[in-house]
């Protein structure tokens, strides 16, 4: 068995799958640099990004599967989840041997198991689309803070470019610690140093718009004033959004909704 | 200020929450000129309230204010709560601000009938019209036509909303004017039929010109309460049916009826919503908008009313039992996606994976059909298929008795006290 240890990469990971050919590999496993753990029984293959190999790979693929195909090798990729790599080789290695498109062979083991993964991922892309909160700060940036299961900033990048045009934004995975920020013409991927006041990004009033407090309350209010108490379905309510999402969700967190006017016009007596 | 139009939100969204349209799907807008707002074409819902429900759309009432005594709902004119109104700019504000906290899709605007048609409408449209022309807004939004507008102003609201809605409320034209006597079934039909030609016109044209604007992208929608009144599913049914194919809507939405007032035209406050029922008819609608089927295929004069206990797509399969078992590896895509447990993702990778090997039922497990529902009904490679107790009853029984039903408590005749 030969451990191959890349950069952890998409592109880093393309030119391992290269130099599976290049040096005739069989019987391997790729592992990222920083999850490697030297096995005294494997034989160990650092493989160094080099971006002609990646692309000629992809180029590769491309000639044999659809733009959808590769779309799902990539998301799948971005699950990191422990061996898809492994996964992901087998797909390439069984797509570059047929002549036909082997795509929707659903009954191979792995485009079975890259549809299902690339499928989880896409949810996830979804539930980042639907759940990321910006606040307003003070000097103008909308900042939103999440922490993904799967690495979908990259995912989400243009959705969010072509829809808030017109705003500064940032939004950042408190997971992988990096994010990405549009000042208006491009976006960036950047690094943050946060200090102990803010608690990794978590308390940022003091740096907050004024008006921002506002619009939380009256995002949580009339979160509150839709919800009809004759259909309570607290399962329902919990499966379409998981708790884990809720500390970054306004509208699920305690306010002080005692002081906010009572509007009740529910005749109903209760 | 602020907390006025806290009040206002709170009263005004309350009274908009029976509409439990929320949908903020079908339109293909773009953001343009670097604005704000970019439609997304599957929709998103952004948040899920206690009851389960999508929040997609900042959906509220302009005013609760209204000249119609409608006997369903909470803001008829003899109904003593709390009146409100919001100001063009207040519904703008909340609009935009909530939009890029990214909170919403956008806007569903509806509300109370003040003055007549005409005057309401009016100001829906110039809602909408502002947060187009004026601050650059490419979101969703959703306008309620209000029944008997006029085709200027039905024309107006197409140009800026990417979905109108009207709702018939009742199945039938009895039961509107038992519980609405104000309104007229042809009121909401008319502007239904005005908005279907253009909108077909306004595609027609995008073939062949180049430039068209948008026009109700989304198209239309309407909704009926269910359980109010007497009628069974299959008047329901059918009458879902014809919007569907005479008006081309997009959607029809079953409001379960929610118990609130004392009016003896209607079940008194206290009587459980009707959710199975609900639900049951979504499905229903379901099979006959992606799966093929025809309304006398799932309802009919001899069985007017769908199953509580099963969903009817396996009601139907039970019915016709001679079709089956039909081979995975063989039927055509139309008869796979006729089997209960398998959906209509499952059924096109069966169809595209057997071109490759002939399918086992491990495939079939890995492709994630409920086995233990598809069993009674096909055959796959390697497979002895023993006809064993071949009767509907054995199945249903069976099937029922190895999953458990999230409604089954809802089965039991011992109430539910908490």
């Amino acid at each position: 068995m030969i451990t191959i240890v890349y950069d952890g990469s998409f592109e880093g990971w393309l030119t391992a799958v290269f130099e599976v050919y290049e040096y005739k590999f069989n019987n391997v496993m790729m592992v990222t640099a920083e999850k490697f753990q030297p096995n005294v029984f494997n034989q160990k293959h650092e493989s160094l990004f080099d971006k002609e190999k990646a692309d000629r790979v992809w180029k590769g693929l491309s000639e044999k599967v659809s733009k959808a195909a590769l779309a799902q090798l990539y998301k799948t990729f971005l699950s990191e989840e422990e061996g898809i790599e492994d996964i992901l080789l087998q797909y390439v290695q069984y797509a570059f041997k047929n002549k036909l498109n082997i795509e929707s062979d659903f009954s191979h083991p792995a485009v079975i198991k890259i549809a299902q993964t690339a499928k989880m991922v896409h949810r996830e892309k979804h539930r980042m689309e639907a759940f990321v909160r910006f606040q307003l700060t003070g000097d103008g940036v909308y900042y939103g803070v999440c922490q993904p299961d799967f690495n979908v900033l990259p995912l989400i990048q243009t959705h969010f470019q072509k829809r808030y045009a017109d705003q500064k934004w940032l939004i950042y995975d408190t997971k992988r610690k990096y994010g990405m920020y549009y000042d208006l013409n491009e976006v960036e991927f950047i690094n943050l140093l946060f200090n102990e006041i803010t608690n990794e990004g978590k308390n940022l009033e003091f740096i907050m718009d004024e008006k921002e407090t506002l619009y939380q309350q009256l995002w949580q209010h009339y979160f509150k004033s839709v919800n009809i108490e004759a259909r309570k379905n607290m399962k329902l309510h919990i499966q379409h959004m998981p708790k884990r999402y809720w500390k970054y969700l306004p509208e699920k967190q305690f306010t002080t909704s005692s002081q906010l006017p009572v509007t009740s016009t529910r005749e109903q007596a209760t | 200020m602020s907390e006025r139009v806290m009040e206002k939100l709170g009263i005004l969204a309350d009274a908009a929450k029976y509409d439990v349209s929320c949908s903020s799907s079908g339109s293909g807008r773009k953001n343009e000129k670097k604005g704000l707002g970019n439609a997304n074409a599957g929709g998103i819902c952004h948040a899920y309230t206690e009851d389960g429900r999508c929040v997609s759309l900042l959906k509220i009432l302009l005013t609760n204010h209204c000249i119609f005594d409608c006997a369903y709902c909470v803001s008829r004119k003899s109904n003593d709560i709390k009146r409100a109104a919001f100001t063009v700019q207040e519904v703008v504000d909340l609009t935009i601000n909530f939009y890029r906290r990214n909170y919403i899709e956008g806007l569903f605007l509806s509300s109370g009938i003040f003055k007549n048609a005409d005057y309401t409408m009016e100001r829906l449209v110039r809602i909408a019209k502002k947060l187009r022309l004026e601050n650059n807004f490419h979101g969703y939004i959703h306008l309620k036509t209000i029944p008997g507008a006029s085709e200027e102003l039905l024309k107006e609201a197409g140009l800026y909303a990417d979905r109108l809605s009207i709702n018939v409320e009742m199945p039938t034209e009895q039961s509107l004017k038992l519980l609405a006597p104000d309104k007229n079934r042809n009121d909401m039909i008319a502007p239904m039929k005005y908005l279907k030609t253009a909108i077909e016109e306004n595609r027609a044209d995008k073939k062949i010109l180049k430039k068209v604007p948008l026009f109700a992208p989304a198209g239309q929608s309407t909704q009926m309460i269910i359980g109010a009144t007497p009628e069974n599913d299959l008047q329901i049914l059918w009458m879902a049916n014809q919007f569907y194919e005479k008006m081309k809507l997009k959607r029809v939405y079953y409001s379960g009826y929610v118990p609130i007032s004392n009016d003896n035209r209607l079940p008194a406050i206290g009587t459980p919503v009707p959710m199975i029922r609900e639900n049951r008819l979504y499905q229903a609608d379901w099979l006959l908008r992606f799966y093929g089927f025809k309304v006398d295929e799932i309802v009919d004069v001899n069985n007017p009313l769908l199953d509580m206990d099963i969903d009817p797509k396996l009601s139907w399969a039970l019915r016709t039992l001679n079709l089956f078992p039909i081979d995975i590896n063989k039927a055509d895509l139309s008869l796979i996606m006729r089997v209960p447990g398998i959906g209509v993702g499952s059924a096109k990778k069966i169809v595209a994976a057997r071109k490759f090997n002939k399918l086992t039922w491990e495939h079939l497990k890995k492709f994630g059909i409920a086995v233990n529902r598809a069993r009674n009904f096909i055959t796959c490679q390697g497979d002895n298929f023993i006809l064993k107790d071949w009767l509907p009853e054995k199945i249903k029984e069976q099937i029922l008795n190895s999953g458990a039903s999230k409604y089954r408590p809802n089965f039991s005749p011992q109430l539910k006290l908490f």
